[in-house]
C-alpha cells in the first residue's frame, strides 16, 4: 500500500523528465540535433554558461568571506550582521531585479545580470558555509597553529579544505537555481534557456524548438544535480564526535576592520537597501496614482490559498515517500526517493510545458485548471517537503516504537502519542517552506493559472513588464512580506543540518 | 514457577538462521543473562521474546499463557513486557514523569504517586520528575527507562543491552541498581549483553549463546567455573589451556600435577585453568620454592615447574603475569593480586590451586 503511493508519487514527479526524454527520442535524432546545432543555442548556452560560472565563482567567495569574518573575528553586531547577510534570501531574485532596472536602464546585459543575481543568491553560499565554520572541531585549527601555522595558512590548509563541500553545495544550488531563473534575467533582458523558452512558447507555440531547448537546459541542470549529490556524500566528515563544539577564539580585526566594515556594509546595502529604497520610492510614487486596495486584498488572498492547499498537497505526497525510505529502506525505498530528489533538476518552466503538453494530449480536461497549477507546485516543492519530512523523521526512530508497543500502545496509540508530536514540527516547517515557495513562484504560474487565477508574482509580473513600476511595487511588498518568516526557517534548517 | 519458557525457537533472515531452535527457561522473580559475542543472535531473541519478530517456529510462554505458538502471535502491546532498549530511548517529547507514566492506563497516569514512588525504586530524586530527557545523564536515562519498564507491571522485563553507552565508571553501578530494583520489583528480567563482567555479576543465570544456540545456561559459578565446552570457557574469562593426561583423581601437565574432578575423562585430554589458579612463588638458589611470608606453606620437596616472568600487566586491584615456562617454553598467563605482583625477568615456582575442568581434546 505504503509502496504503491510512493510509486505513484515518484510517478508524478518524474512526469517532466519522461516528457522531455520521450519527445526528444520521438521526433527523432536528425531532427534533434537540427533543433539544437543552431546559432541561437549556441549563443544562449553561452550566455548561460558565462552567467552560471561567474554567478558560482562570485557567490563562493563572497558567500565564503562573509561567514567567515561574521563566525570568526570579533566583528562588532554579529547578530545583526548575520541576519541582514541572510535577508536577500526573502527578496525573490525577480523583485531584487525590479529594484534595480526601474532604477537605471544600465543593469541589463551581462555585468548588470551577474551583479543582480549575485546579490540574490550569495547567501545560498553564505548559509551552508556560515553553519559548516560553527560545526568545525576546533582542536584542528588549534593543531594547525601549534604546529607554526600561521592565521592565514591555516585558514588556506586546514578550514578552507573543510568548507569545501558547504562551499560546493551552496554554489552548485546556486548554478540550479540559476538555470532555473526566468523573471530577474527576462527583466534584465538577458536572454538565457529559460528565458528564450518562455518566449518560444508565448510567441509561437512552438513545441519542437521550445521543448529541444528544454532537453538542453534538463541536461544541464542535471549534470548540476549530480555533481550537488555527489559533493553531499563527502559531506559528512566536517563535523566529527558529537555534543556542543567548542568555539574557537575569534580573531581581531585590527587594521583591516575598517575595510571589512566598509566591504560588509557595501554587500547588504547593494544586495538589500537598493531594492528595499528602490520599493519604497515606487510605493511612494505609486500610492499617489493608484492603490488598489481590492485587487491587492483578492490577490493575496488567492496567493494565500494556492499556497496553502499546494502546501498541503505536497507534503501528503511527500507523506509516504519520505516513510518507505526512513522507515523501510530498500532499493524501491531509495528509487522512489531519488524520483522526487530530480525535480530539483527541473525549472518551473519545463514543468509547466511538460505538463501542458501531457494534459492536452493524454487528458485536456485538467489543462487550464487550478489541479494541473497545484501539481506543479507539488512536483517542484517535492524536494523541499522531502528534506524536512527526512529529518523529522528520524527524530522518531523505530525504537520508540517497540516501546511504546512494549508499554501497551497499539499502532493508532503509538502514531498519536509518539510519532505525530515528534515529526509535527518537521512537518511544519516542511509545509511552511513549500507554501512559501508557492506564494513566490512566478515562470510555472504565469504558464498555468487558470484565466482569471492571479497571485501577487504574476500581477506584479504584468505590471512591471509593461513598465508600470509604481502599479507592480505594493505586489512586490507583499510578496516581500509574505516571505520574510522563510528567512528565518531556511536560517533554522541549515543550522540544524550541520548538527546531524 | 517459570516465567518464560521458550522451546524450540528458530529464526532466519533469508538465508540465514540467527536462531537454531532455543530451549530456555527463565524463572520467576530472577535476572537471567542472555551473554554472547555480538552477531550471535542474543538481540533477536530478545526480539522475539518481546514480540517485535515472529519465530519462524518454536512456542515461546509466558507462566501458562502461550504468546507464540503454531497460528498464534500476541501482538507486542498485549504481552505485558517491559523494554529496555540501548541507550534508553526515552520519549525526547515527554519529561520524566511523561516517560514513565506512559503504560500505565488513563486514568492513573495523573497520579504523581507511582511515579514518585518508581523514581525511588531505581534510585532518583523526586526532582527530575519534570525534566527532558535531554537533561539527563546517560545513566539516569537508563534508571528513568527502567521505571518506564516497571511501570505497567510487566510480567518480564527485557534489557537489550542497556549499560553498553555508559562510562566504565557509571556502569557498574547503573548496572546494581538495577539489578536491585529488579529484585525489589519482584520482577522477573532478562539481559542481553556481551559483557561477561555485566552478566556474571549481576545475573542468577547465565546462558551463553553462540552462533544462535544456546552453549550453556547455568549460575554465574556453573558457568566460570565449569563451562561446557572450551570456547565457553574462553569466552566467559581468562583460560590456559593444556594438554594433560589424566589417571583417576588426577592429571599431569606442563604445570605438574593438576586435581580433576570426580569421574573425568581418562587418559589424554585437555585441562582448563583459569589464570588466578597459578599461584607463584620466588624460587631459591636451587630451584625449590621460598616460603614467603604469608603464603601458603609448601609441602616439603613438592617444588612445581618453575617459569621465567616475561611481562607483567598492573591494574592496581590486580595484575596479569605472562610467564614463561623452563624446559618447555610455552606461554602461560596467571593472574594476581596487584600487591603481589612480581617483577619482569625473576624466575618463580608454579603451583595450581583448586580443580581444573577436562575436556576431550579436539580432534586433529
Amino acid at each position: 500500500m505504503l509502496g504503491v503511493l510512493s510509486g505513484l508519487v515518484a510517478l508524478l514527479a518524474l512526469v517532466p523528465l519522461f516528457f522531455v526524454v520521450v519527445y526528444t527520442v520521438s521526433i527523432g535524432w536528425d531532427q534533434a540535433w537540427a533543433l539544437v546545432a543552431r546559432p541561437r543555442v549556441a549563443e544562449l548556452l553561452s550566455n548561460t554558461g558565462r552567467l552560471v560560472i561567474g554567478c558560482m565563482l562570485l557567490t563562493a567567495v563572497i558567500g565564503t568571506a562573509a561567514a567567515w569574518v561574521v563566525e570568526r573575528t570579533r566583528l562588532p553586531g554579529r547578530r545583526v550582521w548575520n541576519i541582514l547577510l541572510v535577508a536577500p534570501l526573502a527578496v525573490p531574485a525577480f523583485v531584487n531585479s525590479f529594484g534595480w532596472v526601474s532604477l537605471t536602464s544600465r543593469v541589463e546585459g551581462f555585468g548588470g545580470a551577474l551583479l543582480v543575481v549575485t546579490l540574490s543568491y550569495y547567501p545560498l553560499v553564505y548559509l551552508p558555509v556560515a553553519a559548516a565554520l560553527r560545526g568545525l572541531d576546533p582542536a584542528l585549527e588549534e593543531t594547525a597553529l601549534s604546529l607554526g601555522h600561521g592565521p592565514w595558512r591555516t585558514f588556506a590548509r586546514v578550514t578552507l579544505p573543510q568548507l569545501r563541500p558547504a562551499m560546493y553545495g551552496g554554489a552548485l544550488l546556486v548554478g540550479l537555481h540559476l538555470l532555473a531563473e526566468f523573471g530577474a534575467l527576462q527583466l534584465l533582458r538577458y536572454d538565457t534557456f529559460t528565458t528564450a523558452i518562455y518566449d518560444q512558447y508565448r510567441s509561437s507555440f512552438n513545441g519542437p524548438a521550445a521543448t529541444m531547448l528544454a532537453s538542453v537546459l534538463v541536461l544541464c541542470c542535471l549534470l548540476l544535480l549530480l555533481l550537488e549529490m555527489r559533493v553531499r556524500g563527502h559531506h559528512r566528515y566536517a563535523r566529527v564526535g558529537g555534543g556542543v563544539a567548542r568555539s574557537l577564539p575569534r580573531r581581531r580585526l585590527g587594521r583591516s576592520f575598517v575595510p571589512v566594515l566598509a566591504g560588509l556594509t557595501l554587500l547588504v546595502g547593494l544586495a538589500l537597501g537598493v531594492p528595499m529604497g528602490s520599493l519604497a520610492h515606487w510605493l511612494v510614487v505609486g500610492s499617489s496614482t493608484a492603490f488598489p486596495v481590492g485587487e491587492l486584498v483578492s490577490t493575496t488572498l488567492s496567493t494565500l490559498g494556492l499556497g496553502l492547499t499546494g502546501a498541503a498537497l505536497t507534503i501528503l505526497l511527500a507523506l509516504p515517500v519520505a516513510w518507505l525510505a526512513v522507515r523501510h529502506r530498500s532499493g524501491f525505498a531509495t528509487l522512489t526517493e531519488r524520483s522526487t530528489y530530480f525535480s530539483n533538476a527541473l525549472p518551473g518552466i519545463v514543468v509547466a510545458l511538460a505538463l501542458v503538453t501531457v494534459s492536452l494530449r493524454l487528458v485536456p480536461a485538467i489543462y487550464q485548471t487550478i489541479g494541473m497549477l497545484l501539481a506543479a507546485y507539488a512536483i517542484m516543492f517535492l524536494p523541499r517537503a522531502m528534506v524536512s519530512l527526512r529529518a523529522a523523521m528520524s527524530q522518531a526512530p523505530p525504537v520508540l516504537d517497540d516501546v511504546a508497543h512494549a508499554l501497551g500502545a497499539g499502532p493508532t496509540a503509538t502514531f498519536r502519542r509518539v510519532t505525530l508530536p515528534l515529526i509535527a514540527p518537521g512537518l511544519g516547517a516542511g509545509a511552511a517552506l513549500v507554501f512559501l515557495a508557492v506564494t513566490t513562484e512566478l515562470t510555472a504560474t504565469l504558464l498555468l493559472a487558470p484565466i482569471g487565477t492571479q497571485t501577487l508574482a504574476t500581477q506584479f509580473w504584468s505590471n512591471s513588464t509593461s513598465i508600470a513600476y509604481g502599479a507592480a511595487a505594493p505586489y512586490a511588498a507583499l510578496i516581500v512580506l509574505i516571505s520574510l518568516p522563510a528567512t528565518f526557517l531556511l536560517t533554522r534548517e541549515a543550522r540544524r543540518s550541520t548538527t546531524e | 514457577m517459570t516465567a518464560l519458557t521458550l522451546r524450540g525457537v528458530t529464526k532466519s533472515f533469508g538465508s540465514t538462521t540467527v536462531l537454531h531452535g532455543v530451549d530456555l527457561d527463565v524463572p520467576t522473580r530472577e535476572l537471567t543473562a542472555i551473554l554472547g559475542p555480538s552477531g550471535c543472535g542474543k538481540t533477536t531473541l530478545l526480539r522475539l521474546i518481546a514480540g517485535f519478530l515472529d519465530p519462524d517456529a518454536g512456542t515461546i510462554r509466558f507462566g501458562d499463557q502461550e504468546v507464540f505458538g503454531p497460528g498464534r502471535s500476541l501482538p507486542p502491546q498485549r504481552r505485558r513486557v517491559g523494554y529496555v532498549p540501548q541507550e534508553g530511548a526515552l520519549f525526547p517529547h515527554l519529561d520524566v514523569a511523561g516517560n514513565i507514566t506512559f503504560g500505565m492506563p488513563r486514568g492513573a497516569r495523573r497520579k504523581g504517586t507511582r511515579v514518585e514512588e518508581l523514581l525511588e525504586l531505581v534510585g532518583l530524586p523526586c526532582a527530575v520528575s519534570t525534566r527532558l530527557p535531554h537533561e539527563l545523564s546517560g545513566g539516569q536515562q537508563q534508571r528513568v527507562a527502567l521505571a518506564r519498564a516497571l511501570a505497567p507491571s510487566p510480567s518480564v522485563v527485557l534489557l537489550d543491552e542497556p549499560f553498553a553507552s555508559l562510562d566504565a565508571g557509571l556502569r557498574e553501578g547503573t548496572g546494581r541498581a538495577v539489578a536491585d530494583a529488579l529484585r525489589q520489583a519482584s520482577a522477573t528480567g532478562i539481559l542481553v549483553t556481551h559483557d561477561q563482567g555485566e552478566a556474571l555479576s549481576l545475573a542468577d543465570q547465565v546462558a551463553v549463546m553462540r552462533d544462535g544456540r544456546l552453549a550453556q545456561v547455568g549460575t554465574p559459578k556453573q558457568v566460570y567455573d565449569a563451562p561446557a565446552d572450551l570456547d565457553v570457557a574462553r569466552f566467559v574469562g581468562g583460560a590456559v589451556v593444556l594438554p594433560a593426561v589424566v589417571q583417576g583423581g588426577h592429571a599431569t601437565s606442563v604445570l605438574g600435577t593438576l586435581d580433576v574432578p570426580v569421574g573425568a575423562t581418562q587418559g589424554a585430554v585437555e585441562v582448563l585453568v583459569r589464570p588466578e589458579q597459578i599461584v607463584l612463588t620466588p624460587a631459591g638458589h636451587n630451584g625449590t620454592a621460598v616460603a614467603a611470608p604469608g603464603a601458603v606453606p609448601l609441602v616439603p620437596g613438592a617444588a612445581g615447574p618453575t617459569a621465567t616472568v616475561r611481562e607483567v600487566s598492573y591494574f592496581g586491584h590486580d595484575c596479569a603475569v605472562r610467564l614463561q615456562l623452563a624446559g618447555t617454553g610455552e606461554q602461560v598467563t596467571s593472574r594476581m593480586v596487584g600487591e603481589d605482583a612480581p617483577a619482569a625477568g625473576e624466575v618463580v615456582v608454579l603451583r595450581v590451586r583448586g580443580p581444573v575442568s577436562v575436556y576431550a581434546p579436539v580432534a586433529g
